[in-house]
Formats: structure tokens, C-alpha cells, sequence
């Protein structure tokens, strides 16, 4: 039986596997060598005094608590912005919009948000809401930016879990006489829950990660603030952190523990991701 | 009178999720709108041919010259690197993983893969910055190893995770009704996969292609941290700077028409991201053609 198939044929076979296997290799083998560099290099330089002071050539500290903050301040305000506007543009597609044409411009509109680089939209933030409303490069203008960065994905998760929601349902409160608001209320927006929050683990790894769309309009101070008070005022996140001391400031050790913490938060937000999608998909399916 | 009030009332909270829905479209709007008339002014005064084809960037010496030439074959040429580099390394690792992989290899090599994804871009600039350029550096003997070279690597590696993510997901997607008849005919496994499943999924992996153009031409912190930021026109070993790291690099410190340029610079790169959302949407129409005529 094997002997029927021709040597060309073997060899094209034999090749097509060895370069599968080689490429699969590289794609482990990056992964495998960025996990353990960054971690090797950046594991010894995290300390407690690195993660609790802020910079301060007084009391000679190079600190990343202001940091820290900022970046939970950035991540809790987009998030308070974006999630009533995304689930609300997603519970008008699915809901309320009965023309297409609408429907379709609006899911168009959405995945070109979600092509446009990150810088272009850190210069149309700072253009619109420093330059003309006037607002100081702040936190609070970094998360209005990250907002409409991270709006189609919270529309798009919330769809898809919108859509697993069975039309009887509505129909049986319909038949019940609710009115429309109630249905969406009662019966659509506590099944939505899913999607807002793997919505929200998306979106808080991009915010972890970004860095072009806050340079301009969240700026690089170092202040430690409160959350009031760090939203108003120019703030580093640990992203734009890292590129300053590593590429203005040549402090690669300071650097390369930033990166050893974002890459093991990375780890914890995949982790959380596939964990909620596989929760809520034993869920729906008892 | 409560029937009329609840109309109303159900009418007041059908025009609240009307305008929460138009918000996508009024940020489009307004992103497009704020690029154009930012972007417009700079290149009156320059002229568009000495904007777009100029050779020389000295934004601030006394007789400043903008010409984008650099930059924009910089993206090109950048770009197109890490989708020769990564695009076959990408599909093969899909083809692996989506038809060939024992379940738990498949299971470890998509977390690495998510990982690959979920990595920030400053992070790949670090580890490029600390590595690659160095490296560079010695293996062909430079001066500095920070250009296009290392540009490219990164942005390829960087661009690896989509491409393998959307294709495997159009080759998961080929009906088994092929692949069995194949198998049927007398071809082996390895043959139905490349000569009956991937010409089935190559609308998906176009998007895939696409979608990797994509990100390498909007990428700006990383190639920022290895290109070396210098703007000369592109070549493999030289600094260089992309359109992304032209309106970064500036943008903190400049101002009148140098300040302008950088706006029509955003210009020129938002007109080239239109270009592939135009041509990924042709890919994924033709990709919902295909599978009505089935």
C-alpha cells in the first residue's frame, strides 16, 4: 500500500512536515525566549522599595508606584466610560435598529475604529480634547482617547453574547406585556454579562499595553497622586513608563522590571480570558 | 394618558441607544474630519509633490525642508519585510495547529501564541533594543545596529500571532466534505492540507495577510525603540524612520509648520490604513460570497 505513493510525492510530503514543525518551533521559541529574557532580566531588579516609592532625587528613589497608580486610575476610567457606550451602541444594533443600511454603517464605522493605529489616535485626542475643548493633557484625556480605541471591542463581545440570548425569551416577556425598555432591562441586559466582561479583560490588556495613544495626550509625569486629582493631571502609565526609561533615560534595569511586570500581568489577563470564556461556556451550556 | 406617557417614554429610551449607537459613527467622522483639516494646511504650503515625493526631512534648520519620501518607503519596504518574514512562518504554524496538532500540543502552542499577541509593543522595543540591535551590530559588522533590519524582525514577530489566530480559524472553517473526498481519492493527510484545505481557506488567509499589513504599518513604539529614527531613505542597515516614529518622535517638541507637517503626516498614514480596511473588507465580502454559494 505505501509503496504506491511515488518518491516525489514522499519528499513533498517529508518537506511540507519538517517546515510545519520548524516554523511551529520558532513561534514556541520566541515566545519561550521573550518569557525568559524579560523575566531574567527584569525578576532581579523588582524590589519593594521600587514598587511602594515614586522618583524623588531627594530621597534618591527611582520608584514606579505613580505608575502603578496611573495605570489603574487609566484603566478604571476608560472602563467607566466605554462600557455604557459600547453596550449601549451594542443593545441598539441588536435590539432596537431595524434599518439596515444604519446597522450596516454603524459595524463598519466600528471596524474602522478598530484598524486605526494607536498613534493617530493619540494626535486626533490630543488635537480634539486638549486643542479644542481645551482640556490639559491629563489621565482623564488618555481614557477618553483609550475609550473610542476600546469601543468596538466592547460593542462586539457584547453582540456576540447578545445573539446567544433566545428570541422565546424576549417574546415570552413580550407576551407578557412588557413594554420594550423592560424586556431589554430584565431580560436582555443581565445576559449580556458575559460579553461586558470579556469585553472588559480585552480591553484592560490592550490599556496595559498601550503606549503610542497616551504619549501625547496623558503625557510622562511621575507625581504621586490621588485618583481625582492623578485624573486631572499629566500621568505616566507603565507602558510609557518603560519607553521613557529605556530609551530617554537609558535605565535599562528600572525598564526591564516595568517589562517583567507587564508581561506577568499579560499572563494573568490571558489566564482570566480564557478562563471567563470557558466558565460562562459550561454556563450556557447546562 | 399612560399609554401616551409610556410611548413616549419607550420613545425617549429608543433615541438614547439611537445616538449610543451613532457614537462609532461620529468618531470616525470626527477623527477623519480633525486629520483633514490639520493635514491640509501644511501641505498647501509645502505642495503636495515636494510633500510626498521630496527626498530631504531637516524640519528644523533654518531653510527647513519636508519631504515624506523617506518615511513612506519606509513603511512600504518595512512592512513588506515583516510580511515576507512572517507570513509563511505564520501560515505554516496555522496549517500545523489546525490540522495536524495532537489536542494538547494545539491547547500549549495557542497559549504561547496568546502570549505572543498580548505582549505590549514597548516590550518587543526593549527586548529588541537589549538583543537584536546589538546583535545586528556584530553579525555584519556596523557601526550601529539600530535600522531597517531590525525593524522588520520585530514588526514580523509582532505580527505573527494574527496571522496565525485568523488562519487557522478560515482553515478550521474548510467543510470536511473536501478533505474526506480527497482522502478518498487516494491523496495523504498532508496532501489534502496544503492542495484541498488551504486553497479552501485563502480568502481567510488574504484577510490574515491583511490584517498583519495592517498592524506592521500603525505600529510606531517599538520600531521607534530599534529603527534608530534618523531620516534617510530606506536601506536594509541604515537608521531609519517609518511614518509612525516621524509624527512620535517630533510631535513633543515641535511647532508652526514643522508642527503642521507631522499633522499631514498622520494624514498620509490614515489614508494608507483606509486603503487596507477598503481592501480587507473586499477580501472578507468576497470570503460571505463564497459561502452563500454554497
Amino acid at each position: 500500500m505505501k509503496s504506491s505513493i511515488s518518491k516525489k510525492r514522499k519528499s513533498y510530503i517529508l518537506t511540507m512536515r519538517i517546515l510545519m514543525w520548524l516554523c511551529v518551533g520558532i513561534t514556541v521559541a520566541l515566545a519561550a525566549f521573550l518569557i525568559i529574557y524579560v523575566l531574567a532580566k527584569g525578576i532581579p531588579n523588582i524590589s519593594w522599595e521600587l514598587l511602594s516609592t515614586s522618583p524623588s532625587r531627594l530621597n534618591g528613589t527611582v520608584g514606579i508606584l505613580p505608575d502603578i497608580l496611573n495605570t489603574l486610575y487609566i484603566v478604571l476610567a476608560t472602563l467607566v466610560i466605554v462600557v455604557p457606550l459600547g453596550v449601549g451602541a451594542a443593545i441598539y444594533l441588536t435590539e432596537y435598529a431595524k434599518n439596515k443600511r444604519l446597522v450596516s454603517i454603524i459595524e463598519y464605522t466600528a471596524e474602522t475604529l478598530s484598524g486605526i493605529p494607536s498613534i493617530i489616535y493619540g494626535l486626533v485626542g490630543m488635537l480634539f480634547f486638549c486643542e479644542v475643548l481645551g482640556f490639559q493633557t491629563s489621565l482623564l484625556v488618555g481614557a477618553l482617547t483609550l475609550a473610542v480605541m476600546n469601543l468596538p471591542t466592547i460593542m462586539r463581545t457584547t453582540q456576540e453574547s447578545l445573539k446567544t440570548v433566545p428570541v422565546s425569551y424576549r417574546e415570552g416577556a413580550f407576551g407578557l406585556g412588557a413594554g420594550k425598555w423592560r424586556v431589554v432591562r430584565t431580560v436582555v441586559l443581565p445576559n449580556c454579562v458575559d460579553g461586558v466582561i470579556t469585553g472588559c479583560i480585552l480591553t484592560v490588556g490592550r490599556i496595559l499595553g498601550e503606549s503610542a495613544a497616551l504619549l501625547f495626550t496623558a503625557g510622562f509625569a511621575h507625581a504621586l497622586n490621588g485618583i481625582i486629582s492623578g485624573l486631572m493631571s499629566p500621568g505616566a502609565t507603565l507602558t510609557v513608563a518603560l519607553y521613557v526609561y529605556a530609551k530617554e533615560q537609558g535605565e535599562f534595569g528600572i525598564a526591564f522590571a516595568i517589562a517583567a511586570i507587564l508581561l506577568i500581568l499579560t499572563v494573568i489577563i490571558n489566564l482570566c480570558a480564557s478562563l471567563v470564556g470557558r466558565f460562562f461556556a459550561k454556563r450556557r451550556n447546562v | 394618558m399612560t399609554k401616551i406617557k409610556k410611548q413616549a417614554f419607550e420613545r425617549v429610551i429608543h433615541g438614547i441607544f439611537l445616538i449610543l449607537g451613532l457614537v462609532t459613527v461620529g468618531c470616525v467622522l470626527l477623527i477623519t474630519v480633525y486629520l483633514i483639516i490639520a493635514g491640509i494646511p501644511a501641505i498647501a504650503e509645502i505642495g503636495l509633490s515636494e510633500f510626498l515625493f521630496g527626498t530631504e526631512w531637516k524640519s528644523t534648520s533654518a531653510e527647513p525642508k519636508f519631504g515624506i519620501l523617506p518615511f513612506i518607503l519606509t513603511s512600504v519596504y518595512g512592512t513588506a519585510g515583516a510580511i515576507v518574514l512572517g507570513v509563511p512562518v505564520g501560515f505554516m504554524a496555522a496549517v500545523y495547529l489546525a490540522k495536524v496538532a495532537p489536542k494538547k500540543v494545539k491547547f500549549a502552542v495557542e497559549a504561547a501564541v496568546n502570549l505572543l499577541a498580548g505582549i505590549p509593543s514597548v516590550v518587543y522595543g526593549l527586548v529588541g533594543m537589549m538583543v537584536l540591535v546589538p546583535g545586528i551590530k556584530q553579525i555584519f559588522n556596523l557601526a550601529d545596529g539600530a535600522s531597517l533590519l531590525a525593524s522588520i524582525i520585530v514588526l514580523a514577530i509582532m505580527i505573527l500571532p494574527s496571522i496565525i489566530k485568523v488562519s487557522i480559524t478560515s482553515l478550521e472553517a474548510v467543510p470536511k466534505e473536501y478533505e474526506e473526498a480527497s482522502l478518498a481519492l487516494g491523496a495523504t493527510k498532508i496532501e489534502t492540507y496544503f492542495k484541498v484545505s488551504v486553497p479552501a481557506a485563502k480568502s481567510g488567509i488574504a484577510t490574515a495577510v491583511v490584517l498583519g499589513v495592517g498592524r506592521a504599518i500603525g505600529e510606531a513604539m517599538a520600531v521607534m525603540m530599534v529603527s534608530g529614527n534618523a531620516p534617510n531613505m530606506p536601506s536594509i542597515f541604515e537608521s531609519v524612520r517609518f511614518l509612525t516614529t516621524a509624527v512620535a518622535s517630533e510631535m513633543a517638541y515641535s511647532q508652526g509648520l514643522q508642527r503642521q507637517a507631522l499633522f499631514s503626516i498622520a494624514l498620509v498614514l490614515f489614508l494608507f490604513i483606509m486603503l487596507i480596511n477598503a481592501s480587507l473588507n473586499f477580501f472578507l465580502k468576497g470570503k460571505s460570497r463564497e459561502g452563500k454559494n454554497k
